[in-house]
């Protein structure tokens, strides 16, 4: 592995323009705790101590400048806002504008650190400086989000200087189609929007067609409930993407690209604006692209909250102005697609890492990762894990490196450590399927994860703890697809909402021995009835989690019983008697009386009358309800 | 956010914005997505009427306009709240126990899952699928303005505060 060596040599890469460089994370986690108040602090405290900081920098031999910078996700999302100083490399967490005088008067002008806001190991305390220092950091290997949080996204200058448009650059110029479909097909690159179909072959199909119209789209719709990596890359590194769908029109001779992109990712939509904006006035897109005299021009296109549009096909009706319904594959959309033209739809990360590709070469890219599944994949981490956030490491990656590794370990529902506490991680979103604690040692790539019934998809990597409840997880998902389907097929529409109606006989306690085979055979009846990807893999996270928990399941269905204790429907409150005193505070709150019970005598409860409704245990001062 | 109001604007007001709208995206019945985006910005929702108008004007059936605007999550056919709290309920967000957060939200705005509008038709409660803040969950968009860690304390105290800083004939 060569994560440390990338990640370090990822810093000095950004040049210092000025003496120093903060930069204050501005991407939607960290906007969302303040950090654009922070960024207004840095600027007013440097204002004022204007002439101080001034010559503690020419004594630097810096041009006697302090820049102040906002840039894309640092990735400790957890721990929002950040603050990163250059060169000094160190990195502030929690930082609120209070603190900002402070940082100003020890870090700028003293060079000293303000331990306080420093990372803090939790299990021994120790402070860490910077990056480099923090495991979940260090432990990852960032290409794709190398410059993502030191970059200024709005700035086309800084992505310039550090190499930006080069690749694109060369494509146009020096490289023929044919070339680029050979170098990204030597790259191994495959699909990172959850699928893994090899680029390069996409690529080369649409290349072939002997069409002069055709088209290339950026699917941006990251529609995965608790996947955020595109949206942080178009947010920390817009113009990557941009450059990568330049090259990808290049590489298959399309003249018109879209990006279709979420609604609900507003800082994205706007940072993306900007970046085809800046673009567009350097002459890198448009009627003379580079000066080769050919054109492609970019357009943005809103989605409007489908999830469905994320399929190729759907999202090509979207584009189109249609109801985004999927329609059958093949004709693929390399050979028909827009308007009847041969269409490349490419994910963000895809073509994020297209510019790295032609940039440095395909063997630099395929250094890390596997060699069915070369590269680095971003993943999102979030749930119950110590550490949440976004992380990019090489495929092939174990389970329990990210989990442990770098996400820091499980944590109970207080947020505190819990070394028993690992249930499972959901991979893949409401398509993906579930991992236990048996494939810690399991490798995260496309051909391992499909071996379990699991798959990449996007990279949402949701981590579960031992209170949470299985069979209320794949209902939630299933929840998720049943509203979702487009309603174009009837397995997919009706099916799902019978397989919902089953998970919530379950959860409610009405199931009965019929039910689970019933599930199990609907579930592949839809599998096996649906057009597209959203129906094919509605019934995964069901199938996965009864493989993996089937005595959960039977024991909701048997015993009547939540082992986690979430499902309402199932607890069985009871009064502990030796703990009553026979107040009678619960009996007055009870909204149903049905409690009894005689002053100064343990109470009883009638659970046939009971609504689970719990006021009792919160009327009660002795702790004497229990089960709630 | 719009200044307008969303409830009976004046019509030839309201004819001349549309038409810029239609105007800005060239009349291209392929653009009818980014229209009735521009037109709910507007409006906060999309009334009948202008469906009508849009499909005459892109010369597409009414009928095709309505399934547009049916099939995607975001159009409202009904007017929405001046302000639109949307609670994110994707994975992270559930798994760290956003349910409670909207149970008490609905029960403090007394609306509910048919009814999502406030009777003073200030306030819209909606689930939405994933805000991208997943590092921060549980979280609440407020107005495009996102809130992480929320309890359901604290998003009934937001309410609360979003309610003082209006003016009283609210």
């Amino acid at each position: 592995m060569v994560a440390k060596d990338v990640l370090t040599e990822a810093e000095p890469k950004i040049p210092h323009v000025a003496g120093r460089r903060i930069i204050v994370c501005a991407g939607t986690g960290c906007k969302a705790n303040g950090s654009e108040a922070v960024y207004e602090a840095f600027l007013e405290s440097i204002a004022a101590a204007g002439a101080q900081v001034a010559v503690e920098f020419k004594s630097e031999g810096g041009d006697g400048e302090v820049s102040v910078t906002r840039s894309g996700c640092q990735g400790v999302c957890s721990q929002a806002p950040l603050v990163t100083i250059l060169p000094d490399t160190v990195l502030y967490m929690r930082v609120q504008p209070s603190d900002v005088e402070e940082i100003v008067a020890k870090t700028l002008v003293a060079g000293q650190v303000v331990e306080r806001l420093l990372y803090h190991l939790p299990d021994t305390g120790a402070a860490c400086r910077g990056a480099k220092d923090i495991p979940f950091l260090n432990r990852q290997t960032h290409v794709v989000l190398r410059e993502v949080g030191y970059l200024d996204p709005e700035n086309l200058q800084e992505y310039l200087r550090l190499g930006g448009y080069e690749a694109a650059r060369k494509a146009f110029l020096q490289m023929t189609p044919e070339g680029i479909c050979i170098e990204v097909a030597q790259s191994g690159l495959r699909g990172r929007g959850g699928g893994g179909f090899p680029t390069g072959r996409k690529w080369e199909a649409a290349r072939q067609r002997p069409n002069v119209k055709k088209y290339v789209i950026c699917n941006a719709d990251e529609g995965d409930p608790g996947a955020f990596m595109n949206c942080s890359v178009m947010e920390g590194n817009p113009h990557s993407v941009i450059e990568g769908l330049l090259i990808a029109a290049r590489a298959i001779g399309a003249d018109e690209a879209y990006v279709y992109i979420r609604a609900e990712y507003p800082l994205a939509v706007k940072r993306m604006k900007q970046a085809v904006a800046d673009a567009e006035a350097a002459g890198f897109l448009g009627d003379n692209v580079f000066g080769s005299g050919l054109r492609v021009h970019c357009e943005l296109k809103e989605g409007a909250g489908a999830f469905v549009c994320g399929e190729e096909t759907a999202m090509i009706a979207s584009v189109e102005g249609q109801r985004g319904m999927p329609r059958p594959k093949p004709p693929f959309p390399a050979y028909s697609g827009l308007w009847g033209k041969p269409t490349v739809i490419n994910n963000v990360e895809t073509l994020a890492q297209v510019t790295r590709i032609i940039r440095d070469g395909p063997a630099v890219f395929r250094q890390v990762g596997t060699p069915t599944a070369p590269g680095t994949k971003t993943f999102s981490i979030t749930g119950h894990v110590a550490n949440t956030g976004l992380i990019e490491v090489p495929l092939g990656t174990t389970l329990g490196e990210v989990v442990y590794g770098i996400g820091g370990g499980v944590t109970d529902d207080a947020g505190r450590l819990s070394k028993d506490g690992f249930k499972a991680v959901q991979i893949g979103g409401p398509s993906g399927g579930c991992l236990t604690p048996d494939h810690v040692n399991l490798p995260l790539d496309y051909d391992a994860l499909r071996g379990v019934g699991a798959m990449v998809g996007s990279g949402g990597l949701v981590v579960m703890n031992q209170q949470t409840c299985i069979v209320s997880i794949a209902r939630f998902f299933l929840d998720f697809t049943q509203r979702e389907s487009c309603g174009k097929c009837v397995l997919c529409r009706e099916g799902t909402r019978q397989m919902l109606a089953l998970l919530d006989d379950i959860i409610a306690g009405r199931a009965d021995a019929t039910t689970l085979p019933l599930l199990e055979s609907l579930a592949h009846a839809v599998q096996k009835g649906s057009l597209c990807g959203l129906g094919k893999t509605a019934p995964n996270p069901v199938l996965s989690t009864l493989r993996h928990f089937r005595p959960e399941y039977e024991a909701h269905i048997v015993q009547k019983r939540c082992p986690a204790g979430r499902c309402k429907a199932l607890r069985k409150i009871t009064i502990n008697e030796t703990k009553c005193i026979g107040c009678g505070a619960c009996l007055h709150k009870c909204p149903v009386n049905a409690i009894s019970g005689e002053k100064k005598k343990p109470h009883r409860i009638n659970l046939v009358a009971c609504i689970k409704c719990g006021a009792c245990a919160e009327a009660c001062k002795f702790a004497a309800v229990e089960g709630v | 956010m719009t200044t307008m109001q969303a409830r009976s604007p004046d019509r030839a007001e309201q004819l001349a914005t549309l038409r810029a709208i239609l105007e800005r995206h060239g009349r291209q019945p392929a653009k009818l997505i980014p229209i009735l985006q521009a037109v709910q910005d507007e409006y906060r929702y999309l009334p009948e009427e202008v469906l009508s108008y849009v499909a005459t004007a892109l010369g597409l059936p009414p009928a095709h306009v309505y399934g547009v605007a049916t099939f995607y999550a975001y159009f409202a056919l009904e007017p929405k709240g001046k302000y639109v709290v949307r609670l994110c309920d994707g994975t992270a967000c559930h798994v760290k126990n956003s349910l409670p957060i909207l149970d008490a939200l609905r029960d403090h705005l007394q609306v509910d899952e048919e009814h999502k509008t406030t009777a003073d038709m200030q306030f819209t409660v909606e689930t939405v699928a994933c805000l991208g803040a997943c590092g921060l969950a549980p979280v609440v968009m407020i107005n495009g303005q996102v809130h992480s860690r929320m309890t359901p304390e604290a998003a009934v105290q937001l309410i609360e505060e979003i309610r003082k800083s209006e003016p009283a004939e609210a």
